[in-house]
C-alpha cells in the first residue's frame, strides 16, 4: 500500500545541513500495523511526515496506492483524504464545534451533504463515547478527549490508512489508555495504521511489526516478541534498556 | 484660575442658551454639522470597505510568498512598493495628490469619491500588516491538520486560519477604524464639508469657537464611543469558542 524507496530528508538550518533521514526502504502492506520507535531525534516524526508529504522529501521515492506522490504531477490533496492523520498536540480547529471539526473537511470537499457528514460525525462521537460533546468547543474538553477526536476528525475521510505521530506524548498519564483504546479498536477493524509511540505496551499488543530507527535510518525491524525479547542491534538493546 | 478665565470666560455660561441659538438653530445652522456628519460617515464608511478588502488582498499575497518564495514574487513587489508608499507619507498629502492630480478631468467624479479611495488606500495599508501578523500568529499545526485532511491551500486559509486570524486581530482592526473616522476630519483640506468643516463654518459665522467646535468634538466622541462598544460585542461574540 505504501512504498517507501531508498527515502532522504535533509533540512537546511543556520548551522549548515541537518540530515535527518538517511536512506530508508518500507514497504507497508494493506491491513499492517507499524509501530516506529526510537530516541528523540532520530527522525521518526519526519519520516510520517513525509509519507503524507507534509515534509517533502528531498530524495527517494514515496509511493501509495500505486502512485508516486512525491512527483510534482501528483494530486497530493486528493491522495491525503485517503491518508488521515492524528497529531501529537491534536490540530483541532479551536474556533469550531466539535461536530464542525469533524464535518468540515467531507462538507468542504464535497464528499458528502451537511446531513450525511453530520449524521455520519455523531455515529462516530457515539463509536467513542462522547455523543454528549458535539457541540461543545475544544478548550472545553481534556485532552484524551481531544484526541479521541481527532481520530475520529481523521476517520470521518474514511481513509486508507492512518498515521498517528505520538498520539500520547503529549497527553495526562491517565488520559493514554482511552485514547490507546480507539486505536486498539481501529487496528482490530483491519485499518491499516503506521504509529509513531513511546507507548512500548501498545506496540507490543496491536504491531504487526515494529521498527527501531535511530540517526535517520531503520536500524532493526521484527515482529514484536522478536523485537522486544531478542534484540540484535546494540543500540536497540541500550533503548529498550533504558525504556523498558 | 486667571490661565482658565482667560481662556473660556466666565460669562459664556451665562450666555451659553444665546451661544447655542446662534450657532445651531439661528438660519438652520445646524445643517452645517448634518450635512458634515453625513459625509463623515459615508467617507469612513466606503473607506472602510476597501480597507479591509484591500488590506486582505495585500496580506495572503504577503503570507503566500512568505510561505514559498518562488510564488506571486511580483505582486509581492507591488505589494511591498504600496506599503512603503503608503506608510511613508502623510495621509493629507495623498489625500490632495488623489483629487488635484488623480481625479482631474477626464475623471469626473465627485471629491467625495475621491477622499473614499484616498482613505481607503491609506487604511488598507495598515489594515494589511494587522491581518497578516494576525494570520502568522495561528498555529503552524493548524494549517498542518487542515492539509492532512485533503484540503487545499485555500481551503485551508478560508476555513481555518483565516477566521482565527480575525479573532486574534479584530481590537488592532477595530482601533485602526477608529483612527480612520478621525482622520477624515482632514477632508476639508480638498474642500470636502466634513463633520469638522461643518462646525469650523459655523465658527467662522458666529466668531464663537467653544460652542461649535466642543460639539464637533462631542459627536465624534459619541462616534467612537458607540464603535467601540459595537466592537466589544463583536469581540465576545467571536470568543464564544475560548469559554471553558
Amino acid at each position: 500500500m505504501i512504498t517507501v524507496k531508498n527515502l532522504h530528508k535533509t533540512f537546511q538550518t543556520l548551522n549548515g545541513d541537518l540530515d535527518v533521514l538517511k536512506g530508508i526502504d518500507q514497504n507497508i502492506e494493506k491491513g499492517e500495523k507499524v509501530v516506529i520507535v526510537g530516541p528523540s531525534g532520530s527522525g521518526k516524526s519526519t519520516f510520517l511526515r513525509c509519507l503524507n508529504l507534509l515534509e517533502q522529501p528531498t530524495g527517494g521515492e514515496v509511493w501509495f496506492e500505486g502512485v508516486q506522490i512525491n512527483v510534482p504531477e501528483c494530486d497530493i490533496n486528493q491522495l491525503r483524504q485517503k491518508m488521515g492523520m492524528v497529531f501529537q498536540h491534536f490540530n483541532l480547529f479551536p474556533h469550531l464545534t466539535v461536530l464542525q471539526n469533524i464535518t468540515l473537511a467531507p462538507i468542504t470537499l464535497k464528499l458528502k451533504t451537511q446531513e450525511q457528514a453530520e449524521q455520519q460525525a455523531k455515529q462516530l462521537l457515539e463509536r467513542i463515547g462522547l455523543a454528549d460533546k458535539a457541540e461543545a468547543y475544544p478548550l472545553q474538553l481534556s485532552g484524551g478527549q481531544k484526541q479521541r477526536i481527532a481520530i475520529v476528525r481523521a476517520l470521518a475521510m474514511n481513509p486508507d490508512v492512518m498515521l498517528f505521530d505520538e498520539p500520547t506524548s503529549a497527553l495526562d498519564p491517565e488520559m493514554v489508555g482511552e485514547v490507546l483504546q480507539v486505536m486498539k479498536e481501529l487496528a482490530a477493524e483491519g485499518m491499516t495504521m503506521v504509529v509513531v509511540t513511546h507507548e512500548m505496551g501498545f506496540a507490543r499488543e496491536v504491531a504487526n511489526r515494529v521498527l527501531f530507527m535511530d540517526d535517520g535510518q531503520v536500524l532493526e525491524e521484527a515482529v514484536p516478541d522478536q523485537f522486544f525479547d531478542h534484540p540484535q542491534n546494540p543500540r536497540l538493546q541500550d533503548f529498550l534498556s533504558k525504556v523498558l | 484660575m486667571d490661565i482658565l478665565t482667560a481662556a473660556l470666560p466666565l460669562s459664556y455660561f451665562s450666555e451659553f442658551p444665546q451661544k447655542f441659538y446662534d450657532a445651531f438653530i439661528l438660519k438652520n445652522r445646524y445643517t452645517n454639522i448634518l450635512f458634515g456628519l453625513g459625509n463623515t460617515l459615508m467617507i469612513t464608511f466606503f473607506a472602510v470597505i476597501i480597507g479591509i478588502i484591500l488590506g486582505t488582498v495585500v496580506a495572503l499575497v504577503k503570507v503566500t510568498h512568505n510561505n514559498d518564495k518562488s510564488k506571486l514574487k511580483f505582486l509581492n513587489a507591488v505589494c511591498s512598493v504600496y506599503l512603503t508608499v503608503i506608510r511613508g507619507t502623510p495621509v493629507v498629502v495623498q489625500l490632495m495628490i488623489m483629487w488635484y492630480i488623480v481625479f482631474q478631468p477626464p475623471v469626473n467624479l465627485d471629491r467625495v469619491v475621491a477622499a473614499i479611495f484616498a482613505f481607503g488606500i491609506n487604511s488598507g495599508a495598515y489594515v494589511a500588516e494587522v491581518i497578516r501578523s494576525g494570520i502568522q500568529s495561528v498555529d503552524k499545526g493548524q494549517v498542518e491538520a487542515g492539509r492532512s485532511l485533503g484540503l487545499n491551500q485555500r481551503d485551508t486559509m478560508v476555513k481555518i486560519v483565516f477566521p482565527q486570524a480575525l479573532k486574534n486581530v479584530l481590537p488592532a482592526i477595530g482601533n485602526e477604524f477608529i483612527a480612520l473616522l478621525k482622520e477624515t476630519s482632514v477632508a476639508g483640506y480638498i474642500a470636502i464639508q466634513d463633520l469638522t468643516k461643518g462646525g469650523d463654518i459655523i465658527r467662522s459665522i458666529t466668531y464663537d469657537p467653544y460652542t461649535s467646535l466642543l460639539a464637533v468634538a462631542g459627536i465624534y466622541l459619541l462616534i467612537v464611543m458607540g464603535l467601540t462598544a459595537l466592537l466589544s460585542k463583536l469581540e465576545r461574540r467571536l470568543h464564544r469558542s475560548d469559554n471553558r
